[in-house]
């Protein structure tokens, strides 16, 4: 069973949502943080980490003694990271997505692979929770590649917690495109409900099952909930904006452990997202 | 020997889009017939990636053997200059200025990308 935890706008609490499903899940489940341009899950499961391994994308390098300068490589990239004039070809790595194409496609077999580093892929595990996170070199615009090398961790888990990145687009979608139910965090806040619209609209589209949790619940109106009653979307849970879950979250530590009444609370909330699923 | 310039428009009188890969136009003037042709940019102009490398394609596939624009980045300059083609950075307003300059000799051309890329 996946569960990808996703939201429109950043910040809403989507890694506070999955890391307490997580610790409350009651069974080994892994996480996988998939926002591998700022992975944060590890903040919360300190010296978590065992192990880190390199991940790479494969892009061309051309032979010029084999290379007849006949363009197809050029011709089949969509990228525009390979250019071949009249002379031997140009590789621009940082645009190559690693498709394969021009090293196919060459009649002259002038091209073969090599791995270019976009990022590493971390492991480790605290108690019941098995974290796999991504976390990207800076200056690659690479995203998913990553995101996909992460995801290929679910292999044999039993559940498998996602946190995506924010947003509804191409990160987004390689993170919970194939995921059994969408939890989408949000604030009621104005920004909370147009980015909501925006990630409803993305779910709908994906066809994936999905409810709606309601962070800082009390800080502003009751718009979201209406939106949620109007689209009927379930509101699988509401967290009420409390000072003390912000003072606990600042110092690392998880709500479900510093407020053990809310174990029940995920624990509810763990249970509505199975039967939506069987449902 | 021809020259491609960006455009904002179709005319020689039209000002200088200051931008390379996603200019709207290029002009490609022919300095033996002093006559141009209207190159459409738009393909490039709404590429998702990659927009300076195809211009620049473009550019050396017309067969010209100068570019000015108002600026050029990295990677496109890097396909320019292993095509041998020169670049002319410019600040004149309209196409028919900077050929000006360049027939007067005002215009140097560029050892290097004048900017960064996405600038």
């Amino acid at each position: 069973m996946k569960i990808a935890i996703a939201s429109g706008k950043g910040g809403t609490g989507k890694t506070t949502v999955s890391l307490n499903l997580a610790r409350s899940w009651g069974e080994p489940v892994r996480l996988l943080d998939c926002d591998v341009e700022e992975p944060n899950c590890h903040v919360f499961l300190p010296h978590a980490i065992e192990k880190s391994d390199v991940v790479t994308i494969p892009v061309p390098q051309v032979d010029e003694e084999l290379c007849n300068a006949c363009g197809e490589c050029s011709r089949i990239c969509a990228f525009n990271a390979i250019v071949a004039l009249q002379t031997k070809p140009l590789v621009f790595p940082e645009l190559c997505h690693g498709c394969g194409g021009c090293t196919k496609i060459c009649p002259q077999q002038a091209i073969t692979e090599r791995g270019e580093r976009i990022g590493v892929v971390e492991i480790g595990r605290k108690g019941d929770i098995t974290l796999v996170q991504g976390r990207l070199d800076i200056g690659v615009p690479l995203v998913p590649p990553l995101i996909r090398a992460v995801k290929r961790h679910a292999a044999g888990a039993e559940t498998v917690i996602l946190d995506a990145p924010p947003g509804t687009s191409c990160p987004v979608i390689a993170t919970i495109g194939d995921s059994d139910f969408v939890v989408l965090v949000t604030e009621p806040t104005p920004f909370g409900l147009h980015d909501l619209k925006l990630a409803v609209d993305l779910v709908r589209k994906l066809g994936l099952p999905f409810g709606v949790v309601i962070n800082r619940s009390g800080m502003g109106d009751s718009r979201v909930e209406d939106f949620c009653r109007r689209e009927q979307v379930p509101v699988l849970l509401e967290i009420p904006n409390d000072r003390e879950i912000a003072v606990a979250y600042s110092q690392g530590r998880l709500m479900v452990d510093a407020f053990p009444e809310y174990q029940a609370r995920f624990s509810d909330l763990k249970e509505t997202i199975c039967n939506l699923i069987e449902g | 020997m021809k020259i491609a310039v960006t455009s904002t428009g179709k005319a020689l009188d039209s000002s200088i889009d200051p931008r390379f890969g996603r200019a709207a136009y290029f002009i490609l003037f022919d300095q033996n017939s002093n006559t141009f042709e209207v190159i459409d940019n738009s393909p490039n102009l709404n590429a998702v990636q990659g927009a300076g490398i195809q211009a620049a394609e473009k550019v050396v596939k017309l067969g010209a053997k100068g570019l000015i624009s108002g600026h050029c980045g990295p990677k496109a300059f890097r396909v320019l200059a292993t095509a041998g083609i020169a670049v002319y950075n410019t600040e004149a307003g309209t196409v028919a200025e900077a050929l000006e300059e360049l027939q007067a000799g005002n215009l140097t051309q560029a050892a290097s990308a004048d900017v960064a890329g996405h600038w």
